[in-house]
């Protein structure tokens, strides 16, 4: 067993802020992560770091373009602490020699991005991720920061009171990769997620392999709420073959959308008259399906992004990292071809509830970055609003978590008495088929009864990895059954298919029909590979699982929601409906059951409240 | 174990571009690295069109050879080769490739790989002879069958997947971090840098990590004190910082300057050739060693 203050799980923006802030407050932290730090997928951001720096701006400008951009679903005191905090966490990763573009005076260079009054996105070149990926692992190391890496946590080592919001973390559960051990991970003080995004629910995503939703699906097995998971943010230039992103800047420089025909579609069909390409991500994303759908798409599939007017000159200049991106992973050159390009799934606003400190309702658990859900994005998140909420929230959570004082939340957490439950039929009971059968309800049975509850730390910790040892013995040594790739491909198509851009009921109940398929056929899956050594089959199969928990989640926020509001459309009520659902959507396990319940979005500001108006740009 | 011992296949070698150590004249009148880089696209799209023209591989399967090798399966301690034969797609990769061999025949096929575009740097792999990122190798570009190995020099785990703890070591080695401590004091203030400091240290921040250099270079494989092009590159990216005070880049130029630093490379540029992200890193490293010379730092 390996004991420490703080625990972070995952080593990307978030994980890393806080590992530093909980150092910085004197704890004595350790990072567990399935991966090195510097593979992390923050590496991949391309955009920038909205803050306020700059003369003319203020931080109160700020939370209103992210209130608007999230179409009035963000929580004000999660939005405004953002916009707050984003200016001094910025230029301390200057202070820790992040390589940012620069001005001719040797000031750090900020650029206008989509939602914006004010050109506040900081950037380093169109590999900002990269650089501030790179820029918080090198503090890690400057501190002595202790980074367990290539050890997958499997689990959480939380008490089993029947109220989720009196249960307390004590740990993780994980196994190293390279040896098969499975070992416990004691937390003193706190255990902070910070597991990145579930783009792997899909099958057509800009985002990495490893982002498979593990610590929203643990958080939710434990008894945490999963908020807005419904609203998925899909992006309109990926590559057809890999995902890829193709940045916004191609766009913003001028790059045009073509369908089949050469028709300039963004125009000669009308989905914006104004903008054309340079619309919102969800109105472009939409327009490209709506060509494919109705027989207007390239070899039924995508559409083209055309630069080659920009010139060679301009492009090399601006766009040099596109070329590369379109030869390397798609083979064709952006000089003399236009680029096929497809919506792709490419970030989750929702995630594990947490409050502005990045607790959620179990002591001793926080979450941070794309896993959670502060709420910053509400139903759309704006381009240079997501690396901002890694350095914030992440900080946040590590100095909270090893007891620094940030004063009291304002944002509540955790299912109570008395909130808005959704009574809707479902298709499918959520959880049967797997989380039923374990955790959840069979704490729930132990509690029942008063008798079995454990709350001493390391006798939670110890049973957690004794359960999850024991999981590992059976997977492994099943000799036949369904591979995790096949259910993971069902699940993936099933969820590209009708929890993509266009949502109808119909749709919708299919998916979660398909998931409970991919559930039960997870019943009979087994691991083929008999190696204890780096056994990446193994690891794959538990990652599947999470997907299947996180998809259903996301596919029941869809069907629940009947309006149309930031990324979720729904065909049957294609209008925002502020009368009935300026509200955030909740699935939770609650004593051992699923329920879907509603929390009242959060308007109200320090100093105003944030009046919802139409969103147009 | 180890592939120490294996032989680059020779017709893949890259060719060293020089033996001897470039003066600065011939160092300036190198173009530059992106330069180099997209003319060698346009090598690579000619290449692949003739291929095509050639020999369509729509609708015909890659074949690959594959390293095999699990310290604890039996018929894996020894090392072999398994031979797939996979579909192939236009734009297909040696990544995509391993990842449908792994997920259609062999689930025990095993390699890192995460973000599938070259900024992870988890999937070095040694193809055709070669260090590459499996994920921006098109497949279309390489002769069949493509053989895919570790990363030469390392110790294999299993399969494709090496031990990385003596590079990480490596990089830790040179004080990888910034370490300016006199700040500026006011309200939001950053440090300054000039654009022209910022494009100069610009190549050597672009390194992610995936150990293709270290693996390609012939010290590194004799020397394992050696730090190595990609620890050197990273000492280079702060020497070379203004925003970090004199003092602080004499003591970097000491690190890298002492008997298993800079003065161990001989220049052969294979290290430069197989950067996947064109970073200069040989170019790198002989400023550093004149810059270690103008503060008079000793010499080895």
């Amino acid at each position: 067993m390996y004991e420490h203050d703080v625990i972070v799980v995952g080593a990307g923006g978030a994980g890393l802020r806080a590992a530093i802030g909980a150092h910085e407050a004197g704890a004595d932290v350790a990072m567990v992560t399935k991966l090195h730090p510097v593979r992390s997928h923050t590496g991949a951001a391309e955009g920038g770091i909205n803050a306020a720096l700059r003369e003319g701006d203020d931080w109160e400008l700020h939370a209103y373009d992210t209130m608007k951009g999230s179409d009035y679903l963000g929580d004000a005191p999660a939005i405004e602490t953002l916009a707050q905090d984003a200016p001094e966490d910025t230029i301390t990763l200057e202070h820790w020699g992040m390589p940012f573009s620069r001005e001719d005076d040797g000031t750090v260079s900020q650029r206008p991005f989509g939602g914006l009054s004010f050109p506040r996105t900081t950037y380093a070149g169109a590999e900002t991720g990269h650089h501030l990926l790179h820029t918080m692992y090198e503090q890690v190391v400057k501190r002595g920061i202790q980074v367990y890496d290539e050890w997958y946590v499997m689990n959480l080592a939380v008490t089993d009171e029947p109220d989720p919001n009196d249960r307390t973390c004590h740990g993780v559960v994980a196994y190293d990769v390279q040896s098969g051990a499975v070992e416990g991970f004691k937390a003193n003080k706190g255990v902070i997620l910070a597991t990145g995004g579930p783009g792997q629910a899909f099958d057509h995503t800009t985002n990495a392999v490893s982002c498979t939703g593990d610590g929203n699906a643990m958080a939710y097995r434990a008894g945490v709420p999963m908020e807005d998971m419904e609203f998925v943010q899909f992006h309109p230039t990926t590559l057809p073959s890999t995902g890829v992103l193709i940045s916004e800047g191609v766009r913003g420089e001028g790059g045009i959308l073509y369908n089949e025909g050469g028709e300039r579609f963004m125009f000669e069909h009308g989905y914006a008259n104004n903008d054309g390409e340079l619309a919102s991500r969800d109105v472009v994303s939409r327009a490209e399906l709506t060509e494919v759908n109705e027989g207007r798409g390239i070899e039924d599939e995508y559409v083209h992004l055309d630069m080659r007017h920009l010139g060679s000159e301009r492009i090399l200049d601006r766009l040099e990292n596109i070329l590369h991106l379109a030869e390397d992973f798609e083979g064709v050159d952006g000089l003399v071809e236009p680029m096929p390009v497809k919506p792709g799934q490419h970030y989750e606003m929702g995630g594990i509830e947490t409050d502005e400190n990045g607790a959620t309702c179990i002591d001793g658990l926080y979450a941070a970055g794309e896993c959670a859900c502060v709420s910053v994005h509400g139903a759309n998140r704006l381009g240079g609003n997501a690396l901002p909420e890694l350095i914030v929230f992440g900080k946040r959570a590590g100095r909270h978590a090893a007891g620094d004082d940030l004063g009291e939340a304002e944002i509540e957490t955790g299912y109570s008495e008395g909130v808005e439950e959704e009574d809707m039929e479902l298709p499918i009971t959520p959880g049967e088929a797997g989380i039923a059968e374990t955790g959840a309800t069979e704490t729930d049975d132990v509690a029942a009864d008063g008798s079995g509850q454990l709350s001493d730390p390391e006798g939670v910790l110890e049973r957690t990895v004794t359960e999850e040892r024991e999981r590992v013995e059976y997977l492994m040594e099943k000799d036949d059954g369904i591979q995790h790739a096949e259910i993971r491909a069902k699940l993936q198509k099933a969820m590209t298919e009708d929890v993509n851009v266009f949502r109808t009921e119909a749709g919708l109940k299919r998916a979660l029909q398909a998931i409970r398929e991919c559930r039960e056929a997870y019943r009979d899956v087994y691991v083929d590979d008999p190696s204890r050594t780096f056994n990446t089959d193994l690891q794959m199969t538990i990652e599947t699982r999470n997907l299947i928990d996180v998809a259903e989640t996301i596919t029941l926020g869809a069907l629940v929601r009947n309006e149309f509001r930031g990324a979720h459309w729904r065909q049957e009520n294609q209008e925002r409906d502020d009368e009935n659902w300026l509200k955030h959507t909740l699935v939770s396990w609650n004593g051992g059951k699923p329920s879907i319940w509603y929390r009242p979005v959060i308007l109200e500001g320090e100093d105003k409240t944030y009046e919802p108006k139409v969103r147009s740009y | 174990m180890s592939t120490q011992q294996q032989e680059p296949e020779t017709d893949a070698e890259p060719e060293p571009e020089s033996q001897e150590t470039p003066t600065d004249q011939e160092m300036s009148g190198l173009s530059s690295p992106q330069q180099k880089r997209l003319q060698r696209k346009h090598e690579g799209a000619a290449e692949r069109e003739r291929a095509a023209a050639e020999d369509d591989l729509e609708g015909d399967t890659v074949h690959l050879k594959v390293f095999r090798f699990d310290p604890e399966v039996e018929g894996k301690q020894e090392p072999r080769f398994d031979d797939f034969h996979v579909p192939f797609e236009r734009g297909m990769t040696v990544l995509d490739a391993v990842i449908y061999a792994r997920d259609e025949f062999d689930s025990s096929l095993t390699f890192r790989h995460s973000c599938r575009q070259a900024i992870c740097g988890s999937d070095a792999f040694f193809v055709n002879g070669r260090q590459r990122l499996g994920c921006k190798t098109q497949i279309s570009e390489l002769d069949q069958p493509v053989r895919v190995e570790p990363l030469p020099h390392q110790e294999v785990v299993k399969d494709l997947v090496v031990d990385m703890d003596h590079f990480y070591d490596q990089m830790h080695s040179v004080e990888p971090y910034f370490q300016q401590e006199d700040l500026p004091d006011g309200e939001l203030e950053e440090q300054r840098q000039t654009r022209e400091n910022r494009e100069k240290v610009k190549m050597s921040t672009r390194c992610i990590w995936c150990g293709a250099c270290m693996s390609s270079c012939n010290i590194a494989a004799g020397d394992n004190d050696y730090l190595g092009p990609a620890a050197i590159n990273k000492a280079y990216r702060f020497a070379m910082d203004e925003r970090e005070d004199e003092e602080i880049k004499e003591h970097r130029l000491r690190i890298v300057e002492q008997e298993h630093g800079v003065w161990r490379c001989q220049t052969q540029f294979s290290c430069t050739e197989v950067c996947p992200k064109d970073i200069p890193l040989t170019e790198h490293i002989q400023e550093l060693k004149r810059e270690a010379v103008k503060k008079n730092l000793k010499f080895w």
